[in-house]
């Protein structure tokens, strides 16, 4: 049971309270990039869910039977961004020809995950934090997820925004940054939650 | 004369940050105080001036299907001496910087550069457009975090400007004042631009 509730709270925290990209402010290109449309939002949610989870998997693995025991871990950075950057080749390599339907829905976003600084960030803190093997994966899905339901949730409110009548001078990036704010004024709200 | 445009154009007219909206994460997340901006600017520029003078200097070598994957493993190495310098020497910026030290590699501003004018173009010119981009992203993270540690906290560099009078917002330092004081901005930058 304690295990589930430190699960449970690990949810909580890195869904809302620590929200990657409202309160961490990781993988804003894509948040302000692939938020015009609500489909294209949830693919880039499904595939960024995909490879965080993959990408902790692998970075923990790395770190503690590669890095750790040879002594190299001022190595850190550039083997995680070289990890990362084959695991998007591969999964992408995989799904094209296992999955041609996912992939032509997935097809466009997986090459710019490589990018996402959030796959990046989530990697790097798993290994700052200390997290277990179970935990670091653990962490990674709930990144995904609270990434992929803030996204969702900006396309829903673009998509409204293209059709009310904005200053011409607030169109596009700047309302984009406007509503992100109040977003983040909600999760804010959030803050004071606690497991 | 060429060289002086290559320096001006990163600092206003391509200014990376308010007009092509690169490296917003880094942005946004340092720019809470004016301290920890400069901090980051001034890694970001050192790893943006010397990615381009050495991708400037290889790539004549680097076959082109893959240059991305080589330009990211010299940006991860420049990012990686600057963590270290930084953790030895001023330790208080480095822990306060934190993650965002390492995430310098996937910064899209440095990539942005090595893609779009290093790998074409010869070093003299790369490095003003490493310097002149570096002090253009610099200079928008100071123009964000004055406007935020003053409305936030009435200080400006931790020296208190406005009187005791003065309640501070203390929303503006907090998440989602830089969104906020980043949207207005934009919206500004357009207006000019009209």
């Amino acid at each position: 049971m304690e295990l589930l509730a430190k699960i449970f709270a690990m949810a909580i925290a890195a869904i809302f309270v620590q929200n990657f990209v409202l309160m961490r402010f990781l993988g804003l290109c894509p948040y302000i990039g692939v938020s015009k449309k609500i489909d294209s939002a949830l693919g880039m949610g499904m595939a960024v869910i995909f490879v965080m989870t993959m990408a902790s998997t692998f970075t923990w693995l790395i770190q503690t039977y590669l890095l750790v025991p040879l002594k190299i871990e001022f190595l850190q950075t550039i083997a995680f961004i070289l990890t990362i950057a084959s695991l998007v080749q591969l999964v992408e390599m995989i799904i094209q020809k296992t999955a041609p339907a996912l992939y032509k829905a997935l097809g466009v976003f997986l090459p710019l995950i490589t990018t996402n600084c959030a796959v990046l960030g989530v990697a790097i803190l798993n290994i700052n934090e200390e997290y277990t093997f179970i935990f670091a994966i653990l962490n990674g899905l709930f990144a995904g997820l609270g990434f992929t339901l803030v996204l969702i949730l900006m396309a829903g409110i673009r998509e409204r925004l293209e059709r009310a009548e904005l200053p011409r001078t607030m169109r596009g990036m700047p309302i984009a940054m406007i509503v992100a704010g109040c977003m983040a004024l909600a999760f804010l709200g959030f803050s004071g939650l606690k497991f | 004369m060429s060289v002086i445009k290559e320096f001006t154009k990163g600092i206003v007219k391509e200014n990376p940050v308010f007009v092509m909206a690169l490296g917003l994460c880094p942005v946004l997340a340092v720019s809470s105080s004016v301290e920890n901006a400069i901090g980051m600017g001034a890694a970001a520029t050192f790893v943006l001036v010397f990615s381009n003078i050495f991708i400037s200097l290889i790539k004549g070598f680097i076959p082109s299907k893959i240059r991305i994957p080589s330009y990211i493993v010299v940006i991860a190495s420049f990012v990686t001496i600057v963590d270290m310098v930084m953790e030895a020497y001023v330790p208080a910026l480095h822990k306060n910087l934190g993650l965002f030290i390492p995430l310098i590699v996937v910064n899209c501003i440095i990539l942005g550069r090595a893609e779009a004018f290093a790998g074409k173009n010869n070093l003299i010119r790369s490095i003003f457009d490493g310097i002149g981009m570096g002090l253009g992203f610099t200079l928008a993270l100071i123009v964000i975090a004055s406007i935020r540690e003053v409305l936030g906290a009435g200080q400006f560099l931790g020296f208190n400007v406005l009187p005791v009078t003065f309640k501070p917002m203390l929303v503006a330092i907090l998440a989602p004042g830089a969104f906020l004081v980043m949207g207005l901005l934009m919206g500004l930058m357009n207006l000019k631009k009209k």
